[in-house]
């Protein structure tokens, strides 16, 4: 087990450096003179310009430019913005939230998506499983934008009209956990409809598997044959889905952001585009990328820990 | 129809004396299909007593291993029905019982165990957490009690090194050490009966002479009955004392092992037999049943095997014989028994 962990750690270290550097290379490939746009409509004195070209190393190599960024990141520096403001106060307590929100829709996710799962395959061919997977259709074709704004004004408009419940927040970040509960929802919406399908698929193909003709055969409560022989084994493909998952939430965060109006790092990341700020730019997604890449190692660990027979492979 | 419902009854002996330890009685098994229904087991008959040795004999996909889940009762149903037939435990039909009563059976009483040890077993589970569970949940034995039990019967199969290989996963094992555990999973509870589903099919030859031993061994030792399902007559002969013989879902012979192999009373167990290599008729053309198993969708008409029976004669194409009693021990479905009777073996 430690061996495997040691080697699914070096493992990340490539992916880490190939990713950030096709970023940066995708960045710097951008049309456009980003000193030049400081500016606007105004021309800056050529001085100004040179020595800003040289302090922000845009005359190296590529190449060299990377690794400067790299050495400056790995020392917890992630540069600043043309504009001299350090890029890491421009994500003060921005990824935080967007991470939260992330969290949260991956809560809801798992929670209904793999219950929902579960409860239509073991009711395959019934109407309570034609309804998940009905629920689940309506779910894809209904765009993010649309689920926003209808929960907003129902769950936050509405309810509160009607019966007085003023539980559930629909702008802003100041009422803590609840601030999240509806944005979430409305972020987990598509991830959920695909973790149900998922689920029932990953579980009634467990029941079909050989063991569990033997767990039936041996007697057991069709309790325990289901909890105990079925569901650790049809939970270990949606370990993954989920891992992957995270980092698919918090890159596209930004229209729930955006529609519930919480300060999260998708908002930023538009703004630093539009800009043509790259140290900007190129820290988020630095970010984003570590945390995908964390959460694919934590799914790896999990996995080796539901199948033996990854850990003694 | 094309395939018509046919039935069976157990032989003179099994009806006469006491009531056989289990009993398959007339079973009939279908499936709804999409392209219809399917009977996979049609009117099968056969007994087992203590100590006894059955071997369910058959080509792949004449309906063995349907009669078996059905006799466990771990059938998924639907797809499957049972439409008709008695399978009878110590004379009580297991079939009509309340399913509180018939689960105190399965398992404890009268287990199974498969072909493919590897896709049988948990991979997610250590082979002695799976051996122990049996003591766990059907008898409350603690952990430790019930993980030492574990050691006793993989020592009891042989597994060397028992103590030191409990906490390892059927994917850590050998093809013959996994059927051993699952032998030892079975045994766990002392069953009177334990159904073998093809138990050494999927090992090599040495293995394979080793399994069988072993459920010999164990056999002898508690005194259970065996029903012993297998496509390779070669493997049954010395450890089986009766066979049955099945076809399309269909029972075509019974017989003792000694006079079934002697000669048998159906030309489609004559077939079957002179398939096994033998040391004294080599360089010999090995003769194997001409033409392919039956489509339980499309059965021929009359008897089931009269496309491929060098026997035939007009009446098998429309007649479809009857279970005919040869003796007291032996049932032939085969319309000129007493022919194929008359040839021998080879
Ligand atoms: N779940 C099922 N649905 C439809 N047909 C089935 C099902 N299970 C078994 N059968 C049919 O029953 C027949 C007998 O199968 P089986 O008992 O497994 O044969 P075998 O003698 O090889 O053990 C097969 O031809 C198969 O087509
Ligand atoms: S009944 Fe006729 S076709 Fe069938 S086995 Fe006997 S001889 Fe052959
Ligand atoms: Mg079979």
């Amino acid at each position: 087990m430690g061996r495997y962990v040691i080697r699914r750690l070096l493992q990340a270290i490539p992916v880490l450096v190939g990713t950030t550097f096709l970023l940066f290379a995708t960045v710097y490939a951008l049309p456009g003179d980003p000193i030049a746009a400081l500016g606007g409509d105004r021309r800056l004195d050529p001085q100004l310009v040179a020595r800003m070209r040289e302090q922000f190393h845009l005359n190296d190599p590529l190449l060299v430019q990377y690794w400067y960024y790299i050495r400056d990141i790995v020392s917890g520096d992630f540069g600043t913005t043309f504009r001299g403001v350090p890029v890491s106060s421009l994500f003060q307590g921005k990824f935080q939230v967007t991470f939260q929100l992330s969290i949260t829709a991956l809560v809801f996710e798992a929670v209904i998506g793999v219950g929902l799962g579960l409860w239509a395959a073991l009711r395959r061919g019934r109407w309570q499983d034609q309804a998940v997977l009905a629920f689940t259709l309506l779910l894809v074709s209904i765009p993010t934008l649309v689920s926003g704004f209808v929960l907003q004004l129902v769950l936050g408009v509405k309810l509160k009209q009607n019966t007085g419940i003023d539980f559930f927040p629909v702008a802003g970040i100041q009422d803590g956990m609840r601030s999240y509960i509806v944005p979430g929802l409305v972020l987990a919406g598509l991830s959920i409809a695909y973790l149900t399908r998922l689920t029932r698929t990953s579980l009634m193909e467990t029941l079909r598997a050989d063991y569990i003709r033997t767990a039936v055969a041996k007697g057991l409560p069709r309790r325990r044959v289901l909890g105990r022989h079925a569901l650790r084994n049809s939970l270990i493909p949606l370990i993954t889905y989920l891992g992957a998952d995270l980092g698919t939430l918090m890159g596209g965060a930004i229209i729930t952001e955006t529609i519930f109006n919480l300060p999260g790092i998708g908002q930023q990341l538009f703004q630093s585009v539009y800009l043509r700020e790259n140290a900007v730019v190129v820290g988020i997604v630095t970010v984003l990328v570590l945390v995908y890449v964390l959460a694919n190692l934590i799914v790896d660990l999990l996995y080796a820990v539901l199948d033996p027979r990854i850990r003694y492979e | 129809m094309k395939n018509p419902s046919v039935d069976t009854h157990l032989l003179p002996a099994d009806r006469a004396g006491d009531e056989p330890l289990l009993a398959v009685d007339n079973l009939h098994v279908e499936f709804q299909t999409r392209q219809g229904v399917v009977r996979a087991v049609n009117g099968v008959s056969y007994s087992v007593n203590a100590g006894e040795t059955l071997a369910v004999l058959g080509e792949s996909g004449s309906g063995k291993s349907v009669t078996a889940q059905a006799i466990m009762g771990i059938l998924d149903m639907p797809p499957a029905r049972i439409p008709k037939g008695e399978v009878r435990f110590h004379g009580t039909d297991l079939l009509t019982m309340r399913d509180e009563d018939r689960g105190q059976i399965r398992g404890r009483r009268i287990a199974m165990i498969f072909q493919d040890a590897l896709s049988a077993l948990n991979p997610v589970f250590t082979v002695g957490w799976q051996i122990g569970e049996m003591f766990r949940v059907h008898q409350g034995m603690s952990k430790r009690d019930a993980r030492r039990k574990a050691v006793e019967l993989m020592d009891r199969v042989r597994i060397p090194g028992a103590k030191s290989r409990v906490d390892d996963f059927p994917h850590q094992f050998s093809g013959g050490m996994r059927q051993r555990i699952m032998i030892a999973m079975a045994i766990a509870l002392d069953p009177e009966i334990l159904i073998a589903d093809e138990p050494t099919t999927a090992l090599d030859v040495t293995v394979q002479a080793q399994i069988m031993g072993l459920l010999a061994e164990l056999q002898q030792e508690s005194d259970m009955g065996l029903i012993l399902i297998t496509h390779d007559l070669g493997v049954v002969a010395d450890v089986a004392d009766k066979i049955a013989v099945m076809y399309g879902g269909r029972i075509v012979e019974h017989a003792s092992v000694f006079d079934g192999y002697r000669a048998p009373a159906h030309p489609y167990t004559k077939g079957l037999l002179e398939s096994i290599p033998r040391v004294d008729l080599k360089g010999q053309e090995l003769y194997a049943i001409k033409g392919m198993p039956p489509n339980l969708l499309d059965m021929p008409t009359g008897c089931a095997f009269h496309p491929r029976c060098p026997y035939r004669k007009e009446n098998c194409v429309t007649d479809v014989p009857p279970l005919y009693t040869v003796s007291d021990t032996r049932g032939s479905a085969c319309h000129y028994w007493r022919e194929v009777l008359d040839d021998g073996s080879r």
